[in-house]
């Protein structure tokens, strides 16, 4: 029989308690090596769309949030498009990447983005998906990134008939996935285990 | 979008499955921090959409001359880090064995005597002012990449009553789609630590192990100056389009 000639994926290990030092320098005192964090700045002046921010926290088993994690965030733009060349349906603001990274403070354990209100995504078929935002998840403890996603609560509508959201078997769990929105500050929880835990992807 | 002046024809399939079994699991009581930060409920499995498919891009142009060069980075004007000086090098695949070009990829690391350069990190290993601890790089056309370093030290942490790392080197990647994101650590070759690590103990798979292993490659070395070991990555791969099903028909 012949052989598929497939190479496994790279097992995946912890980013460990000085994650920062790799991925955030300058949060943890390394200045001078990179100007800046990378993904620290995601909206410029020209950006267009709703200016809103994330307050991220994430729970530990006990019900204490980490200090120590990493949150990156990926996105869409205003109108639903990706700025990636994967994106095949049209040309995403170029004032946006759509990618941000921030470590979650280690005092508080709050992750803050400033960031836009996404667009509409299309699901595989026709149907659209409910605006939202693609989580990871690293820190100590963690064997491998936690996949989520961030939905907003003043979208009753689109999250009602979103392809992902409606999947979820035990319905109580969806509200794991939706920010409650602040003024313009959307708070989300991320707990990692428990009766509240989050639901992760397997994407 | 896709790139200006290319002709490539960005991929938009599917990635392959991820197999979670040659992974660690979220829970290995063994390494205690997993014990708390592991999620317990089955994942939410379903083909990937637009949103895991795609993924940032980072250009050269945010590449500084000595990111990918960790003896000079943080160091003095004419010093350099202390330590074995060695070159990592390597190439990012997919599981189809193509070279992924043009993706970030991010490296940190204590220095020679085991110590990061972080305020949580109490070892009492000395801090080397020259030494810094991070870089970072773009991988060429091939998905080849290389930078310079000093061989981290081994270190005790508070695991076990006497629980050692292995010397290691923490790698982020990124591919072209958010679902390919993925953190690793390459150990060296030889290491009698790596055996005895309830971090690297947490992969049940022996070959699984032996992949984040680099090996010596002295056909890389720099003579009279610098060792060199080769650490290839290997990203989740992605599936034809082709024949794939569409309501409209292909």
């Amino acid at each position: 029989m012949q052989s598929l000639d497939r190479l496994k994926e790279s097992p995946s290990q912890t980013a460990g308690p000085y994650v920062h030092i790799g991925l955030t320098p300058n949060f943890c005192g390394i200045g001078g090596v990179y100007e800046r964090d990378l993904g620290s700045t995601m909206v410029k002046g020209e950006t267009k769309g709703e200016r809103i921010e994330l307050r991220i926290r994430v729970f530990d088993g006990a019900g204490s949030p980490l200090k120590d994690a990493l949150v990156e965030i990926w996105q869409a733009d205003a109108n639903g498009l990706y700025n990636s060349p994967a994106e095949l349906r049209g040309t995403a603001d170029p004032n946006f990447q759509g990618w941000g990274r921030q470590p979650t403070d280690m005092e508080t354990g709050v992750c803050l983005f400033q960031t836009i209100k996404p667009g509409r995504v299309p699901f595989r078929d026709a149907r659209l998906m409910a605006p939202h935002i693609s989580l990871w998840i690293v820190a100590r403890g963690i064997n491998i990134g936690l996949n989520t996603r961030l939905y907003f609560s003043d979208e009753e509508k689109a999250n009602a008939e979103d392809p992902i959201l409606t999947r979820i078997e035990h319905r109580q769990r969806v509200a794991t996935l939706i920010a409650e929105r602040q003024g313009n500050t959307y708070v989300f929880d991320v707990h990692l285990q428990g009766e509240k835990e989050t639901v992760f992807f397997d994407s | 979008m896709a790139e200006a002046g290319s002709n490539r024809v960005p991929e938009t399939g599917a990635f392959f499955q991820r197999d979670r079994q040659w992974h660690p699991p979220a829970f290995t009581p063994g390494y205690k921090s997993s014990v708390l930060r592991s999620p317990q409920k089955a994942l939410l499995s379903f083909d990937n959409t637009l949103s895991e498919l795609t993924g940032p891009v980072f250009g050269h142009a945010m590449l500084g001359e000595l990111d990918n060069d960790l003896i000079h980075n943080f160091a003095k004007p004419g010093e350099s880090a202390i330590g074995e000086r060695i070159i990592v090098h390597g190439r990012v695949l997919d599981e189809r064995g193509k070279g992924v070009s043009g993706v970030l990829v991010e490296f940190w690391q204590a220095n020679a005597g085991g110590r990061y350069r972080h305020k949580k990190d109490g070892y009492l290993a000395a801090l080397d002012p020259n030494f810094g601890g991070c870089g970072r790089t773009i991988t060429g056309e091939d998905g080849g990449y290389a930078f310079r370093t000093v061989r981290p030290g081994p270190y005790p942490w508070p695991n076990g009553p006497n629980d050692w790392r292995p010397a290691h080197i923490h790698f982020s990647v990124f591919g072209n789609g958010f679902a390919q994101r993925l953190i690793t650590q390459m150990y060296f070759e030889g290491d009698p630590l790596i055996w005895r690590c309830p971090i690297v103990g947490g992969i049940r798979d022996k070959a699984a192990i032996e992949a984040l292993i680099a090996m010596l490659d002295m056909q890389s070395t720099i003579p009279m100056d610098a060792l060199a070991y080769k650490f290839d990555i290997v990203l989740r791969g992605r599936r034809s389009t082709l024949f794939e099903n569409r309501p409209e028909g292909n």
